[in-house]
C-alpha cells in the first residue's frame, strides 16, 4: 500500500475515492503499471503529463475537473428536484421474509445515512395493510359523526377545499411503528439500523387540530371520551384514540408534510397525526372520525398491536412510544475507515415529551458520557445527539441511553425482558448495542 | 357602572354557550352529513355490538363462501400460513370454558392464530366486513359475513355444523370465545385518562425504571446475542446500502460481483407488482397461484396460449393448477393484460 499512502492530498486508506477497486488490487499485488493503464484509457494524450503531475499532489486539485471548466445545466432541468446521481444507496428497503405479500408489509427508512431529524419524504418508512393508493383529492371527503346522536350535534362532511381554509398548525413530530425493533425481542436478528430501527421517521406536519372539527360539529366532551379514526383504503384502518389527546390540541388532521402535501404512501391527501403514539394510530387516507363513549377493539388493537406478556395475557390499547435512542453512525453493517476521530451521532425520542439527556457508552455500558443534543429540542420529535470519539483501534461496544423530560430512562434488554419477556413483538425500546472489532467492522449485538 | 356590568353579563352568557352549545364555528365550512352518507360509511361494530347489522348465515353457506372468496389465501380450513398467519387453530374446549388460551402462557403454541388472540368477536365481524377479501374489500353483504364467521367458528370447534349465526345469538359466542379473558389494560401505555378516572390503564406509569448511572455501572459486559452468520447476508450487500464516501463504508457482506448495481426492474414487473399479481405469483415460486416459470413451461409450445391466458387472467377461474381460484382482473385494460401475459410467457424478467 506504500504508493497510495504517499500520494498527497488524501487520507489513508479509503482508496475508493481516488482509485478504483481494480487499481487498488493492482497496487496491492505489486502491478506497478496500474496508473499508466487507467490513464491511457482516459485519454492517451493526457496520460504522460498526468502521471508526471500525480507526484506533485492530488490530481483532483491540480487538474480542474469538468464541472469547474464547463457550463452547468439550466434551472428547472428537473422541475421536481431529485437527489444526486451519486446518492443511489440510501433507499427504503424491505426485510426479506418479514412479510409474505408486499401490500401488507413494511419498508424501512435508511437511518444509517440520514442527518438531523427530518426524514426526507421519499425515504419515510412505509407500512401498509392493504396496499397504497394515490387518492384524487377532489373526491376525498372527511366525515365526522357520533356513535350515536347524543354525542355530537351535527355530523358533518368536509372537503379538502374547506379543511385547507381552517386555522392550521405546523409541528415537527416523530412517527414510529409499534413493531419497530420488534424483530429483536428475543435475539439479534437483523444486521443494520435500517432494519432494527427504520420504522421511524420525523416530519413537519401541517393540518387542522382535530379539536376544531369536533367542536365545529358540536361534540359533547362529557360523553364522548374516545375517537375512532378510519382510513379510505381497502383496509379502512381503524384505531381508537383518547379524547384527552384531542382536547389538548395536539392531534392534527394533516395534509402537509415537510412543506408539500403528504406523499401517497404516507396518506395523501389526509392523515391523522397523533404525537407520541405508535404509527398505526396515525390513520392514513383519513376519511372518517367517529366520537364514542367506549373504545372500539378494532382488528389492529385486538388481534395485532397487542403485546404478549409472559403470563399469556396481551396488553391491549398500548399506544405510547416510550423513550428510546439509537446510534446511527457508526452502526451495524458499517466499517470504520481508520483509527482516529469520529463524530458519533444518533437519534433519541420519547412519546411522553421532550428528550432531556442522552448518554453514550463506548465500553458496553460500564461508563457513560453525556452527548450534545442539537436544539431546538422539540416535543415528541426526534432529537439528534452527537459525541466526540477517538477510536484507538481496539474492540468497543457503543450504546446510547435516552432520558426524557419525565425522568424516564431507556431500559436495558435485561430490564425490559424481566418485565415483558421476549414475545411481545411491540414496543421494544431497549438500549441498542453496536460492537466494533479491530478491523473496524461494526455489528449488532445485545448486551443485557 | 351600568355598562360595565352589562358587558360582564354578555361575556358570561357567551362563555356558557361556547361550553355547551356552540358549533358551526367556521362560517361556510363543512356541511351536514345526510343520513344516507353516514349509513354508507359508518359500518364499525363495537365490542358491545353497537353498529352490528341485522342478518344471519349458516356454517354451510359460510363454507361455500369461504372456499370461493377466502381459501385462496387463508387455506380451506383457515390454516394457511402462505399469505398471512393462520386464522384458526390453537384453541381448545378447555380454553372456551376459562376464556384464556392456555397455549399462550405454556409456550406450546407454534403460531398465534387469530382465534388464539382475539377477545372480542365483534372485532372479527367488523374486520371481515370492512377489509376482506383482501383484493375485494367491502364486497360482502352482512349475511355473507355472518355465514363466513359461522364457518370459522365451526372450524374452531365452537359451534356445530348446523349452526346459524345471527345478530341475535352473536352475544352467546362472545361468552365462549376462547381468549375472551386474555386482555389486560393494566399498563402505562394508554395516552388518555386512567381506569381510575373512567379511562384505560394505570395513568401512564412505566413498567421499567432504569437509572442514568454514569461511572462503573457494572462489573462485566454480558453479550447475550450476536448477529447470526446467515443474517449478515440475508439483507443483501450492505456495502451498497451506505454511501461510498463519508466517515464509514458499508461492510462488504457478499463480495465483489454482488456489489454491482442491482438490475433495473422491468416495466412489466412493475405493472405486475402494482396490480397485485405478485401477491399471488412468484417468478420462480408458487404463492397462491403457480409461479410464472411453471406457467411458461406449461404453455411454451402452444401458439394460442397468449390469447387464452389473457382471457383467463381477465375472468379469473380455477381448475388448471388446483382448486384455488384466481379472482377476476377485469379492472385491468386489455392491452395491459396482454403485456403481462406476454411478459410471463417470455420468462418474467
Ligand atoms: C388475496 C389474499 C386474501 C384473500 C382472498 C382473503 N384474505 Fe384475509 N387476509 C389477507 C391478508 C394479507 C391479511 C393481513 C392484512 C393485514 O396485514 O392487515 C388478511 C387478514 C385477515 C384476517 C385478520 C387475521 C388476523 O389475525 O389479523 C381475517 C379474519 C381474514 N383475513 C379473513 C378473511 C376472509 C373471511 C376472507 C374471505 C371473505 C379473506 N380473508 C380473504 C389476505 C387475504
Ligand atoms: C388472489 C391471488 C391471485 C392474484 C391476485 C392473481 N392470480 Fe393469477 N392465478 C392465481 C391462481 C390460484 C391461479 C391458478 C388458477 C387455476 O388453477 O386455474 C392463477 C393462474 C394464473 C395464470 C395461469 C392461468 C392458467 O389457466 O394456467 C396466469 C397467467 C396468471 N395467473 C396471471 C396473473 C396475473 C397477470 C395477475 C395480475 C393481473 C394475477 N395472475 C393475479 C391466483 C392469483
Amino acid at each position: 500500500m506504500g504508493d497510495i499512502v504517499k500520494q498527497p492530498g488524501r487520507l489513508r486508506p479509503a482508496p475508493e475515492n481516488f482509485l478504483s477497486e481494480d487499481q487498488v488490487k493492482a497496487v496491492a499485488t505489486g502491478r506497478r503499471d496500474f496508473l499508466r493503464k487507467s490513464f491511457l484509457a482516459a485519454g492517451a494524450a493526457m496520460a504522460a503529463p498526468m502521471v508526471a503531475r500525480a507526484s506533485e499532489g492530488d490530481i483532483n486539485i491540480l487538474e480542474n475537473p469538468a464541472w469547474t471548466t464547463s457550463l452547468g445545466l439550466p434551472v428547472a432541468t428537473n422541475p421536481y428536484g431529485v437527489p444526486s446521481k451519486y446518492e443511489s444507496q440510501l433507499l427504503r428497503r424491505e426485510s426479506p421474509g418479514l412479510a409474505r405479500v408486499g401490500g401488507a408489509s413494511v419498508s424501512f427508512a435508511p437511518l444509517q445515512g440520514l442527518f438531523g431529524i427530518i426524514t426526507p419524504s421519499g425515504l419515510h418508512f412505509e407500512r401498509h395493510h392493504q396496499g397504497w393508493h394515490d387518492i384524487d383529492p377532489s373526491k376525498h371527503r372527511l366525515m365526522v359523526n357520533g356513535s350515536d346522536d347524543s354525542l355530537l350535534k351535527k355530523p358533518k362532511v368536509y372537503t379538502l377545499d374547506e379543511l385547507m381554509r381552517m386555522p392550521s398548525a405546523s409541528r415537527i413530530h416523530f412517527i414510529e411503528c409499534g413493531a419497530n425493533t420488534g424483530l429483536e425481542w428475543g435475539n439479534v436478528a437483523v444486521p443494520t439500523v435500517q432494519y432494527t430501527h427504520g420504522m421511524l421517521s420525523c416530519s413537519e406536519f401541517t393540518g387542522v387540530p382535530l379539536k376544531h372539527l369536533l367542536e365545529d360539529c358540536g361534540v359533547d366532551y362529557k360523553k364522548a371520551r374516545y375517537v375512532l379514526a378510519e382510513g379510505a383504503d381497502g383496509s379502512s384502518m381503524t384505531r381508537t384514540i383518547p379524547m384527552e389527546m384531542v382536547e389538548s390540541g395536539e392531534v392534527l388532521v394533516a395534509y402537509g408534510q415537510n412543506g408539500e402535501m403528504l406523499r401517497p404512501e404516507n396518506g395523501y391527501p389526509l392523515r391523522l397525526v397523533v404525537p407520541g403514539v405508535q404509527g398505526v394510530s396515525w390513520v392514513k387516507w383519513l376519511r372518517r372520525i367517529e366520537v364514542g363513549d367506549k373504545p372500539y377493539a378494532t382488528k389492529d388493537e385486538a388481534v395485532h398491536y397487542i403485546d404478549l406478556m409472559p403470563s399469556g395475557l396481551h396488553r391491549q390499547y398500548s399506544s405510547v412510544q416510550e423513550a428510546k435512542s439509537v446510534i446511527t453512525t457508526p452502526s451495524g453493517g458499517q466499517t470504520l475507515l481508520d483509527q482516529g476521530f469520529y463524530n458519533v451521532s444518533g437519534l433519541a425520542w420519547s412519546g411522553r415529551g421532550r428528550i432531556k439527556q442522552v448518554d453514550v457508552s463506548f465500553d458496553g455500558g460500564i461508563n457513560w458520557k453525556t452527548a450534545r443534543l442539537e436544539g431546538p429540542i422539540q416535543n415528541k420529535a426526534l432529537t439528534r445527539f452527537n459525541i466526540n470519539w477517538v477510536w484507538d483501534g481496539k474492540p468497543a461496544i457503543l450504546q446510547s441511553r435516552a432520558m426524557d423530560e419525565t425522568g424516564f430512562v431507556q431500559p436495558s434488554y435485561g430490564q425490559l425482558r424481566a418485565v415483558r419477556g421476549t414475545k411481545s413483538i411491540y414496543h421494544n425500546n431497549a438500549i441498542q448495542s453496536w460492537k466494533v472489532i479491530e478491523s473496524g467492522e461494526v455489528s449488532n449485538v445485545q448486551v443485557l | 357602572m351600568f355598562r360595565f356590568s352589562k358587558t360582564i353579563l354578555v361575556f358570561a352568557l357567551f362563555g356558557a354557550s361556547t361550553a355547551a352549545f356552540a358549533f358551526d364555528n367556521f362560517k361556510g365550512i363543512g356541511r351536514q352529513a345526510t343520513p344516507a352518507e353516514v349509513k354508507a360509511w359508518d359500518i364499525d361494530v363495537r365490542p358491545d355490538f353497537k353498529g352490528l347489522p341485522k342478518g344471519s348465515g349458516s356454517v354451510d353457506k359460510g363454507q361455500e363462501l369461504f372456499e370461493e372468496k377466502c381459501a385462496s389465501c387463508h387455506g380451506t380450513f383457515g390454516e394457511s400460513n402462505e399469505v398471512f398467519t393462520p386464522l384458526v387453530g390453537g384453541t381448545t374446549k378447555d380454553d372456551m370454558k376459562t376464556g384464556r388460551v392456555k397455549g399462550l402462557s405454556s409456550g406450546e403454541l407454534p403460531q398465534r392464530t387469530t382465534f388464539t388472540k382475539v377477545a372480542t368477536i365483534s372485532t372479527v365481524f367488523d374486520y371481515i366486513q370492512r377489509a376482506m377479501p383482501w383484493t375485494a374489500p367491502k364486497s360482502l353483504k352482512p349475511d355473507d359475513v355472518y355465514a363466513i364467521l359461522a364457518y370459522m367458528l365451526n372450524l374452531s370447534e365452537m359451534v356445530p355444523a348446523d349452526f346459524v349465526l345471527s345478530d341475535k345469538n352473536i352475544g352467546d359466542i362472545q361468552k365462549i370465545l376462547p381468549n375472551r379473558n386474555g386482555m389486560t389494560t393494566d399498563h402505562g401505555m394508554w395516552t388518555g385518562a386512567s381506569a381510575a378516572k373512567g379511562g384505560i390503564g394505570n395513568g401512564g406509569k412505566p413498567d421499567t425504571s432504569n437509572k442514568a448511572c454514569m461511572k462503573n455501572c457494572k462489573t462485566e459486559v454480558k453479550v447475550a446475542s450476536s448477529l447470526p452468520d446467515y443474517a449478515r447476508t440475508a439483507h443483501g450487500e450492505l456495502y451498497d446500502q451506505n454511501r461510498p464516501f463519508g466517515p464509514v463504508r458499508g461492510t462488504k457482506t457478499l463480495g465483489g460481483e454482488a456489489a454491482a448495481a442491482p438490475a433495473a426492474v422491468s416495466p412489466a414487473m412493475e405493472m405486475a407488482t402494482k396490480n397485485g399479481c405478485m401477491a399471488c405469483h412468484g417468478v420462480n415460486n408458487k404463492i397462491v397461484g403457480p409461479s410464472y416459470n411453471e406457467v411458461l413451461s406449461r404453455y411454451k409450445d402452444q401458439t394460442d396460449a397468449e390469447d387464452r391466458l389473457v382471457a383467463k387472467v381477465k375472468a379469473g377461474g380455477q381448475g388448471v393448477w388446483g382448486s384455488i381460484p384466481m379472482p377476476p382482473n377485469g379492472h385491468l385494460k386489455d392491452e395491459d393484460l396482454k403485456t403481462l401475459v406476454k411478459w410471463i410467457l417470455s420468462g418474467a424478467k
